[in-house]
């Protein structure tokens, strides 16, 4: 299994990152908080932990905490408008429930 | 399902606590938002994908608030009721503008001096400037809630660099009455220095030529470990890309050789004018044609070389504010070491390229010149709201003069001293002068004079319940505290008994730039004289000491000395209290040494008359030695 991006998810990455002018990648992650019991973490990364799985995508660095992977191995991650609105979309095969919202989850 | 951002390490939000936070760029003619999502800075759009939204604000028949476009076109329809501008009424009087050209019907509001910020009669009663402003800050606040998901935390609103605290103090109550919460105040300038990264750099001196629809202003901005000073503003508020537009719509009639034409022709005809104006900055020649009310056609070609000879002068006018900005900030060309154009008109090439010449250097034009200071200010506010580290938190502003209290004799202690950043607090120890003083007046003051008289007064409290002590034993700590926003608040605790007053003043309150400039100038020709005179009054305030001390002295212990001993003590004091009243310091100090001189003995009389009272009728193992 991986973690992979859509096209339209990495280039907005590649943008993102140039813009902010240093980082090595993204990181993608979870922690046990929010209203359903798990929420996603989206982050830049300037420095690799020891124990961090790195997977490359579209060109882009995508690096996951052992802790975290086994939650969300398989996703991929989607760059989206809705409406006004746009920002990242987690499509994570794990996920048995999702709050109201989608900014938490339960596997 | 929420949609999610990049969070800087570390920094993700728990889920429903997104901290959201956006820069609005409240304008003279255009508002803008913009929010920093993933890192980027980028200006949000409403749903028809306009990212300006004109600052007009129509009341309609039916109780309606229309704001933007749909205002803007009801400008000509309903004049009175339709709000253009309001941005140059905050926080003025009626006799800070010329109401005559202007279609409202304007009342002078009622209340303190202070507080008469002019109103407008319309259909939907009569409104402030402040309610007006609310309008516009609404339909933005929506906007970014409905692109961002969730509620604001708050925003950061740029003001120009020139506006004083009766215009700052307006915005912000805009904003409170909009429902926002307001992160900081951030002048324009600086927003578009930040929006192009110039904080970044360690240090450096940056000019901003922001040319909008109707104002021009000209400011220079100097960096210093992250802090902004404004060394200079200047600008015309009667030039900006309105008056291209004016010089192309006489051309036509001119060239098309029309008569002058009715409301509908004329608003037809700017609106090529401007397209043309538009099309030339990437074009070599425009074409202009339309057909007007009574049928004539119109049909002609305009070629960049015509619209540079059209509008020279009008590219000649920005030159002298940047001139005279420049004699202020006592800066040559030299010492520039970058130019940012903001507003819409600096896209002409003629412009960019008159300022590139002038500075000899080629300004930043990178950014979109219509959203870099709305960009910049959603930086700030990102900062602010603790999206980021607080590695990257910059303080922006500067007091523009120095804050302080009169002290004994009318002379201004400073307490705060100009181009101190904000936010800051600062605390002094005062005492007492007289014996058994009760009560201490605080005169707050701003200027950069050595005497009161000279400086600008802005608050007076007053200081009660001091308990009864020799004069110099109570210990009176005044703090002043200047927030974010460059509102003061002073506080006085006398410490050993805790009495606590304070006041809270906005400082520079209906002080304009022009008296802030010339109160600085007075300071600087004066220094010698203002020396002079804080000497003189001090050597006075010694004297009125001493007599007073020895007064009392005389009166309580004259049995100690003798006749002819008193009476030269007396002669003494009488000398001193006529030099005094001259205006020569020297010879006041001199005339205290000689009294000091002449009282030695009585002093040693009166040391050792106390000493033997207090030991008088004690056991000598009694005394804790």
């Amino acid at each position: 299994m991986a973690i992979t991006l859509t096209e339209t998810a990495a280039n907005r990455v590649e943008k993102f990152l140039a813009n902010r002018g240093k980082g090595i990648g993204l990181r993608l992650g979870v922690k046990t908080t929010g209203c359903s019991g798990m929420a996603y973490t989206l982050e830049f990364v300037d420095d690799l932990n020891d124990e961090d799985t790195s997977f490359e995508s579209h060109g882009v660095k995508i690096i996951v905490d052992p802790k975290s992977l086994v939650y969300i191995d398989g996703t991929e991650l989607d760059f989206t408008k809705e409406g006004l609105n746009e920002g990242f979309k987690f499509n994570n095969p794990n996920v048995k429930d999702e709050c109201g919202c989608g900014e938490s989850f339960t596997v | 399902m929420a949609l999610l951002q990049i969070s800087e390490p570390g920094m993700s939000a728990a889920p429903h606590q997104h901290r959201l936070a956006v820069g609005i760029d409240l304008g003279t003619t255009n508002s803008l938002v913009a929010t920093v999502r993933s890192g980027l800075s980028s200006v949000l759009p409403d749903e028809h994908g306009h990212t300006l939204l004109p600052s007009v604000v129509h009341y309609a028949a039916d109780h309606m608030i229309e704001v933007g476009f749909d205002a803007q076109k009801k400008q000509n329809l309903d004049p009175h009721n339709t709000i253009v501008s309001a941005k140059r009424f905050m926080g003025r009087g009626l006799k800070d503008i010329d109401a005559s050209e202007l279609p409202y019907k304007f009342i002078e509001a009622t209340g303190a001096p202070q507080t008469t910020m002019l109103q407008i009669e319309t259909r939907a009663g009569v409104k402030s400037p402040v309610e007006i402003s609310a309008e516009i800050l609404k339909v933005l606040k929506a906007r970014a809630e409905t692109a961002l998901g969730g509620e604001l935390v708050g925003a950061v609103i740029t003001v120009p660099a020139y506006f004083d605290d009766a215009q700052r103090q307006a915005t912000k109550d805009a904003a409170r009455l909009a429902g926002l919460n307001v992160l900081r105040l951030l002048n324009e300038p600086t927003a578009a220095a930040v929006a192009y990264g110039l904080d970044n750099a360690s240090e450096g001196t940056y000019v901003i030529y922001d040319l909008g629809g109707g104002t021009f202003d000209i400011s220079i901005l100097k960096l210093t470990k992250g802090v902004f000073e404004v060394l200079a503003t200047n600008g015309d508020s009667a030039l900006g890309g309105d008056d291209f537009d004016q010089r192309i719509f006489c051309w036509i009639l001119e060239t098309a050789k029309l008569s002058p034409r009715n409301a509908k022709d004329t608003r037809l005809l700017l609106t090529k004018a401007r397209e043309a104006k538009e099309w030339l900055t990437e074009h070599a020649e425009a074409n202009i044609s339309c057909m007007l009310s009574d049928g004539e056609f119109v049909d002609l070609t305009l070629s960049t070389n015509e619209f540079i000879a059209l509008t020279c002068n009008l590219v000649q006018k920005t030159l002298s504010p940047i001139r005279k900005a420049m004699r202020d900030a006592s800066l040559t060309i030299e010492d520039i070491n970058g130019i940012v154009m903001v507003g819409g008109a600096t896209r002409m090439p003629q412009i960019r390229k008159t300022v590139a010449e002038y500075f000899k250097q080629a300004p930043l034009t990178n950014l979109d010149p219509d959203k870099v200071v709305a960009l910049g200010a959603a930086i700030q506010a990102n900062i602010l709201a603790g999206n980021k580290s607080d590695a990257d938190l910059l303080l922006l502003d500067v007091i523009p003069l120095s804050l302080g209290l009169e002290t004994f004799g009318g002379l201004a202690e400073k307490v705060i001293h100009r181009n101190s950043t904000l936010p800051v607090a600062r605390a002094q120890e005062f005492t007492t002068y007289k014996d058994g003083q009760t009560a201490m007046s605080i005169h707050v003051v701003q200027g950069e004079r050595e005497l009161v008289s000279d400086c600008r007064s802005l608050a007076r409290f007053e200081l009660r319940g001091i308990p009864p002590m020799v004069a110099g034993a109570a210990r009176i700590r005044v703090t002043f505290t200047v927030d974010a926003d460059g509102l003061l608040s002073v506080s006085a605790r006398e410490t050993t008994s805790n009495i606590e007053a304070n006041i809270t003043v906005k400082p520079s309150y209906g002080l304009s730039e022009d008296e802030i400039t010339n109160m600085l100038k007075a300071s600087f020709n004066s220094a010698e004289a203002d020396k002079k005179a804080r000497m003189l009054t001090e050597a006075r305030v010694d004297a009125g000491a001493i007599i007073e001390a020895v007064t009392a002295a005389l009166t309580a212990d004259a049995a100690l000395i003798s006749l002819k001993e008193k009476q030269a003590i007396e002669a003494e004091m009488q000398r001193l209290q006529a030099i005094a009243s001259a205006d020569n310091a020297d010879a006041i100090n001199q005339a205290v040494e000689a009294l000091n001189h002449a009282t030695e003995a009585f002093a040693a009389a009166r040391m050792d008359a106390s000493v033997k009272r207090a030991l008088s009728g004690k056991e000598l193992n009694s005394l804790d030695l």
